[in-house]
């Protein structure tokens, strides 16, 4: 039995997974239309390939990779392009982004796909290759692109750790897969192991999930896989958490700002070695996904669910209760309202819960801070949230910082416990985003400054020059004058040509009689070509101003 | 809807309660004192507590607070019900009243309500009492069966109301000097402790009665320990620290200084590790922090009662560590997951 460590805090709230892993995951009807966002993942938003009015097979290329840190999106079904503009996203900022409208033609008919048998005989960067083209990200949520995260780096990687945790409430769609696609899982993972060079794995899977961790580890004996290991991990919010689980798995503490590579440990969603086995093995681009409906519906179920699908089509055939107020996707401790119910579902959503008034009840006012710690003991990254929330309230930034607020990792386990129904997460998130806002207002103001101080600088230079050339021809005529002095009290030595003896001087003048040619060949150009009705009217001013001359003149006189 | 923001879900509890059982902690410590003092002290409790209502309520309208969720803290209850366990028995019910207004008003809301005294409200209002009041802050009853005569309820009402006393009752006669101040003046007259310990007011550990008091209130704090309404820090370090350097005292010199377990059974003591030092808003709020603030308290405790002028020393061992909470807080900031030493 391995040895598991603790992390600090943490809590229990209800689990509320028996209600959507009664029956199996189920294959969501074809919906009337696909809203596909082109920004599903970390990194830049994939640039379209397709336009409206084309006709795309299912698994087609409709966005392409953009820079080193992006990823592909591809159409989730053979059918239409409708659109391709701004639309409310599933995203916590409420903005629009750019999405593509797909209407379906029924037929969801694949682009050719290009399988592989024997994926071992490939180089490893035409593996990263074919993930990044196949847009797969991390389904843990986070969606980084996953052939970023499985290079063999400088530091070995000891450890893979596959999180299976899933310690969010409600949210059941890992349970559900590895119940019911463990082996391939294992074979995504194997594929992971080879990329990143790693020793052992490890499969950590909350105790709550005792199916899942029976299929988990039958499949590792029936498949002979060697130091690969499934362990029930305590259940515990958030015990899901990758720096949580990494800690409980391997006793390494992966501090904030460090990468867990440089420890010899990397992590993956098991959601997301599946969809690498796939990508590898079939040739399938990340099209659908295993997303957990629940809530206030009838029949809260698992569903294998395509990219782009409306959230609200997707309830619907887990029949949607009245009172439904707004959908949640993710868990309820750190999932995130959506706009509309109307929103496509993205890669990263692995839980749709219908709220209502009842199952999330009014907030009660938020009552004085009491310094009572509560929120200090659960908190898994060892902060002192009460501080925090007191720097933050006063908008003490500088001290927010020196208390470790970029350690936090927002996983309200404070805000839950709080006698005084304080929101704590509200303001540690207002503060980091003052905390950016004033960074980047300063990185601004530098940049500003430094284009100031670069004109300063060429101004004076170009002075420094203009003087200095002043200066050089001073001296010249100076040097000239000197020298044809010099000629003029030696006559006898006149001889010597002045030229000969003096080539700068000869350039000079060469350089004079060039510009006085040239000014004579330019002829004054606003003066070409007059009317004579123009001529008339020069003549007639000049004699004006003849006249008024000769009467300065008197004047004077006088 | 919760709100527009995760989490969505909220563990139900609330401030409200959590006083709540505090208060229903103190109950044990209550009826043993009622057994030994008579009921007067459930009238201390109930002036007390209408007090710290009234006034919190206008404090609160005064500045345009919401009074409801506020009142139903059950703080200013709390405030009261060990503002009333710290005067003595008989006290008139104005001291009760201007006690706990000053608490209230002064100590709690004048700096910002609750959640944001600097001092421990309860034991303000205890300070102001016995510095500006000091004769009526040592009429303590002596309990049943100790001393020649005891006291009626009714008659113990009338001297809370009416300051009248019983014909041929005098002050003296029906209250005495606490176990602890007992001792000290004894000593300032050269007795043995020994000797000193076989006067009547003194039981097993301690005072008589008292002792069983202290004993109900160790009691009430097992129940806030078991709740996790409390952490060990502060109890532990307190009883610990005090038991330690009374220990030292009377190893060194037994004849002149009392054992530790007097001192543990002794005037405010348990009812100060387990509901006064451990007031959230007025301690520490790390774990070395509440350590050393408990420590420091109970040396404090130590050094007031027996060489300091004042009957007990809780309440200013308090105050004054309530001083040093935010220094204390900042010095002894835990380090943060992945940023503590290598462990190798």
């Amino acid at each position: 039995m391995k040895t598991l460590y603790q992390f600090h805090g943490g809590i229990h709230p209800p689990t509320n997974k028996t209600q959507s892993t009664q029956t199996p995951i189920r294959l969501a009807q074809l919906p009337v239309k696909l809203v596909i966002p082109l920004h599903q993942h970390v990194g830049n938003c994939a640039k379209p390939v397709v336009e409206a009015g084309d006709y795309v097979l299912k698994g087609q290329l409709i966005g392409r990779p953009d820079g080193h840190l992006s990823s592909a999106i591809h159409a989730s079904t053979s059918g239409t392009i409708a659109a391709i503009d701004m639309q409310p996203v599933a995203h916590a900022s409420g903005m629009a982004d750019l999405c593509v409208t797909l209407i379906p033609d029924g037929l969801d008919k694949w682009i050719e796909l290009a399988p592989c048998d024997d994926w071992q005989s490939l180089p490893h960067t035409e593996l990263r290759h074919i993930l990044r083209n196949a847009g797969v990200v991390g389904l843990g949520g986070a969606v980084f692109p996953s052939d970023m995260k499985l290079y063999a780096h400088k530091h070995k990687i000891k450890t893979l750790v596959l999180n299976g945790a899933e310690c969010e409430p409600f949210i059941t769609c890992d349970d559900l897969l590895m119940r019911e696609r463990a082996c391939e899982i294992l074979l995504g993972i194997e594929m992971m192991r080879t990329l990143l060079y790693a020793e052992e794995v490890l499969i950590g899977i909350e105790d709550n999930k005792p199916e899942a961790i029976a299929a988990m580890q039958a499949a590792v004996t029936a498949g002979g896989y060697a130091r690969m290991e499934v362990i029930a991990v305590p259940t515990i919010y958030p015990g899901g958490g990758a720096k949580q689980l990494i800690r409980v798995l391997t006793g390494i503490e992966v501090a904030a700002g460090v990468r867990s590579t440089n420890l010899g440990v990397q992590c993956f969603n098991v959601g997301t070695a599946y969809s690498v086995w796939r990508a590898i093995r079939y040739g399938e681009p990340l099209i659908s996904r295993v997303v957990t409906v629940t809530g206030n519906v009838a029949h809260p179920q698992n569903f294998d669910a395509l990219i782009g699908t409306p959230m609200d089509e997707l309830v619907a055939q887990a029949d949607q209760l009245p009172g439904t107020t707004g959908y949640i996707m993710g868990g309820p401790m750190m999932g995130v309202l959506m706009p509309s119910m109307q929103v496509g579902m993205i890669k990263a959503t692995n839980c749709i819960i219908a709220s209502s008034d009842q199952l999330f009840p009014a907030a009660k006012p938020a009552l004085s801070c009491i310094r009572c710690t509560r929120c200090a003991d659960v908190c898994p990254a060892e902060l002192q949230p009460q501080e925090l929330y007191w720097f933050a309230k006063a908008k003490n930034l500088d001290k927010a910082e020196d208390y470790h607020l970029f350690d936090c990792i927002e996983c309200g386990a404070c805000s839950y416990v709080c006698p005084s129904n304080i929101p704590l997460v509200q303001y540690y998130r207002f503060a980091k985003s003052e905390i950016w806002a004033q960074e980047a207002g300063k990185k601004a103001a530098d940049a500003a400054r430094e284009r100031h101080e670069y004109r300063e600088s060429r101004i004076e230079r170009e002075k420094r020059e203009k003087a200095e050339k002043l200066a050089a021809k001073e001296k010249a005529a100076q040097d000239a004058r000197a020298q044809r002095a010099a000629l003029a009290a030696v006559p006898e030595t006149g001889t010597m040509p002045v030229a000969a003896e003096n080539p700068v001087q000869q350039k000079i003048q060469a350089a004079i009689e060039h510009a006085k040619l040239q000014a004579a060949a330019a002829k004054p150009k606003n003066t070409e070509q007059l009317t004579p009705h123009q001529l008339a009217e020069i003549a007639d001013i000049e004699a004006r101003r003849a006249r008024v001359r000769e009467l300065a003149k008197d004047n004077t006189e006088e | 809807m919760s709100g527009f923001f995760s989490p969505f879900i909220t563990k139900p509890v609330s401030v409200s309660q959590i006083m709540l059982h505090v208060l229903f902690a103190l109950i044990p410590g209550i009826a043993l004192y009622v057994w030994f003092y008579g009921p007067a002290i459930l009238v201390s409790i109930t002036l007390a507590s209408i007090t710290a209502l009234g006034i919190e309520a206008l404090m609160l309208k005064i500045q345009h607070k919401p009074v409801a969720p506020y009142l139903k803290d059950n703080s200013a209850l709390l405030t009261a019900w060990l503002l009333a366990l710290s005067i003595p028995t008989l006290a008139p019910w104005w001291l009760v009243v201007v006690g706990t207004a000053f608490a209230i008003s002064i100590s709690k809301h004048l700096y910002g309500g609750l959640g944001n005294n600097p001092f421990n409200p309860a034991m303000v209002g205890y300070a102001v009492l016995i510095i500006s009041f000091p004769a009526y802050m040592t009429h303590w009853l002596a309990p049943q069966g100790v001393g020649g005569v005891s006291m009626s309820f009714s008659d113990q009402l009338g001297y809370m109301f009416q300051g009248l006393l019983p014909d041929g009752l005098t002050l003296d006669a029906v209250t005495m000097a606490t176990p602890l101040d007992t001792l000290k003046t004894q000593l300032h007259q050269h007795s043995q402790i020994e000797h000193i310990l076989n006067m009547p007011i003194y039981g097993h550990l301690a005072g008589k009665g008292g002792e069983w008091v202290a004993g109900g209130f160790l009691l009430g704090g097992f129940y806030l320990f078991a709740k996790r309404l409390i952490s060990w820090h502060l109890p532990v370090a307190f009883l610990g620290s005090l038991f330690l350097i009374a220990g030292i005292f009377h190893l060194f010199d037994p004849a002149h200084y009392a054992a530790p377990l007097l001192h543990l059974f002794s005037g405010a003591a348990m009812l100060g590790a387990f509901f006064i030092l451990t007031d959230p808003v007025t301690s520490p709020t790390t774990p070395r922090g509440k350590l050393i603030f408990a420590a420091g308290a109970a040396l404090l405790t130590y050094l007031i009662r027996v060489f300091g002028g004042f009957p007990d020393g809780i309440a200013f061992a308090t105050l004054l560590m309530n001083i040093t909470v935010p220094l204390l807080d900042a010095w002894t900031q835990p380090k943060v997951f992945g940023k503590k030493e290598k462990r190798s």
